[in-house]
């Protein structure tokens, strides 16, 4: 399946905007892409192995946080995943 | 350097003034040039989320910037950098906006809304590797009028008068 890449993770793809991966489940997914690109996985997941934070993840228009299975969402090759930052802020702490 | 259209910069300035006294914000779309910088040839508005403390604070839904990902794609673009304003408040980065940064690589661009009336516009570029060593620098906006000269004089002589 196709994942897209944000600008500041395609220091680590070679550039890709969109790298495609092998993998029955989101989290396979995930799991092979950190093997192509080994470099990522810092920049995805906490050292505990969780998904950082303030990564968004969409499978096709979905956020992942709010399906039933979560990681554990099975994937077609046709479906896509987006990696997305989240973008925030404000003048005041 | 940030490279930028005079009419799009006008035109995140003036959203600024639209949305005061709450925060406007947007996404940049253009092309990282290497040894140059971030050349932006397109703006894109978003919403603020935040309609909860939308005064002090800026939120894009990861829908819409799934949404704006796709739109960059589709053009030959990419995502790189934001906007957003500071209602009565200093150009300036604060914590939170800095806290909440993480497209490193992009640029960030802040306008101070003064009255309504949008005063500075500073450019803000996060670098770094990652969250542990991340920074913002002081980034210079080039403002380009090369394309549509005659317009853009006339808006500068606008302004002297
Ligand atoms: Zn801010």
């Amino acid at each position: 399946m196709n994942i897209h890449i944000p600008t500041p993770l395609r220091a680590y793809t070679g550039g890709l905007e969109t790298v495609s991966v092998a993998g029955a489940t989101v989290n396979a997914v995930f799991q092979q892409l950190t093997v192509q690109y080994p470099d990522i996985k810092q920049h995805l997941f906490t050292p505990e192995g969780k998904l950082r934070s303030f990564v968004n993840v969409y499978l096709n228009d979905d956020d992942l946080r709010y399906l039933p299975n979560k990681e554990e969402t099975a994937v077609t090759e046709f479906d896509e995943l987006t990696i997305i930052p989240s973008i925030a802020g404000g003048k005041s702490c | 350097m940030l490279r930028i259209h005079y009419d799009d910069y006008e035109s995140l300035r003036t959203h600024g003034e639209e949305t005061y006294p709450n925060e406007c914000c947007g996404v940049l779309l253009g092309k990282n040039i290497a040894g140059e910088g971030n050349h932006v040839r397109q703006i894109v508005r978003a919403g603020n989320t935040r309609t909860d403390s939308a005064h002090n604070r800026y939120h894009i839904a990861p829908q819409e910037l799934v949404k704006i990902q796709r739109q960059a794609r589709g053009l030959g673009l990419d995502i790189v950098g934001f906007y957003h304003s500071h209602p009565d408040h200093p150009a300036q980065w604060s914590k939170t906006d800095f806290a909440e940064a993480h497209w490193l690589g992009c640029s960030y661009i802040i306008t101070s809304v003064d009255q309504g009336k949008a005063v500075l516009t500073n450019s803000f570029l996060l670098t770094g590797t990652g969250e542990d060593d991340k920074n913002f620098e002081d980034e210079p906006i080039q403002i380009d009028i090369a394309t549509h000269v005659a317009e853009a004089e006339a808006h500068n002589q606008k302004g002297q008068e």
